[in-house]
């Protein structure tokens, strides 16, 4: 818990941001038909999903632990990360029907993957419903945590499963070459830098998110 | 032995010359980046984002300012 306090790691996930926008920018990239110059989406499209699955996957441990401790501050955590996740899959879904437009030729073309981030993306829409509708603070924290441990083996399934066991037009699923196959390894190393700075950019935010909430929870039971 | 060399030379060199060509095809931004425009691009969106990140900064100090004071 002391981490989330510390500045260290938030410096350090400023510096490897301002990293993938300098580089993603300047680096040499393959030339490839298709996409062309928006090959560096990769740079910053792709992040959005990995800080999503990272924090949503800390939001699953906090579920647990609280189910273990019945701790309302485990409560609050898991609920504002999936808060911020939620956040970054609007993000990563924006950016991505707008490379689509561009490569693919509209903004959504029933791809496998788009529908099932979408199919996804209700059902974390569907657990801050849920919460919404309890009204019994333990009761919601149970129920709501024991929904969230089962979306998120749903959503992986969904988002990373799925499509690629049927045709879909992102690289690696179906009959499509894998990213590692059209990439070279200039593009992998900013991919994997912008994959650790998203992930603690959306951290932060969480934690910041959560600090907030805790405060207004303590004020809340005061009263 | 001299003969052999250079044909082969002259083989890796023309390979070189349509692996180019192979990519000149394909459109790129070559003439944004030639002319170091792209720089200002990238000057705007750094400092953009730096500027984000200040301001996150701040929301963490105050934060810990109200949380020491309970």
């Amino acid at each position: 818990m002391k981490f989330m306090y510390q500045t260290w790691w938030k410096v350090l996930a400023v510096l490897l941001v301002l990293t993938t926008i300098i580089a993603g920018f300047l680096i040499q990239v393959p030339r490839l038909p298709i996409v062309h110059e928006t090959i560096r989406n990769t740079f910053f499209h792709v992040p959005m999903w990995m800080a999503m699955f990272i924090v949503f996957i800390i939001s699953v441990v906090y579920s647990i632990k609280y189910l273990r401790s019945a701790d309302p501050k485990h409560d609050l955590i898991a609920v504002e990360c999936v808060n911020v996740g939620v956040f970054f899959f609007v993000l990563g879904l924006i950016t991505g029907m707008i490379w689509a437009r561009n490569t693919w030729g509209e903004y959504w073309s029933n791809d496998p993957k788009q529908n099932s981030a979408a199919i996804a993306f209700l059902l974390y829409c569907a657990y801050l419903v849920l919460r919404n509708a309890i009204d019994e603070e333990q009761k919601r924290a149970r129920i709501s945590a024991i929904y969230n441990i089962f979306a998120f083996p749903v959503m992986i399934v969904l988002i990373m499963v799925l499509p690629r066991m049927t045709d879909s037009l992102h690289p690696g699923n179906g009959g499509n070459p894998a990213f590692s196959k059209i990439t070279d390894n200039n593009v992998r190393m900013i991919l994997y830098v912008g994959f650790i700075a998203w992930s603690l950019m959306a951290v932060w935010i969480a934690t910041l998110r959560y600090r907030i909430r805790l405060i207004e929870y303590k004020q809340n039971s005061l009263d | 032995m001299m003969k052999k060399l250079f044909s082969l030379i002259v083989l890796l060199l023309s390979f070189t010359a349509v692996f180019a060509q192979n990519g000149a095809d394909i459109e790129m931004a070559d003439t944004l980046r030639s002319s170091g425009k792209i720089y200002v691009v990238v000057a705007t969106l750094a400092i953009i984002f730096v500027g984000l990140a200040i301001y996150l900064f701040s929301i963490d100090k105050r934060l810990k300012k109200i949380e020491n004071e309970k």
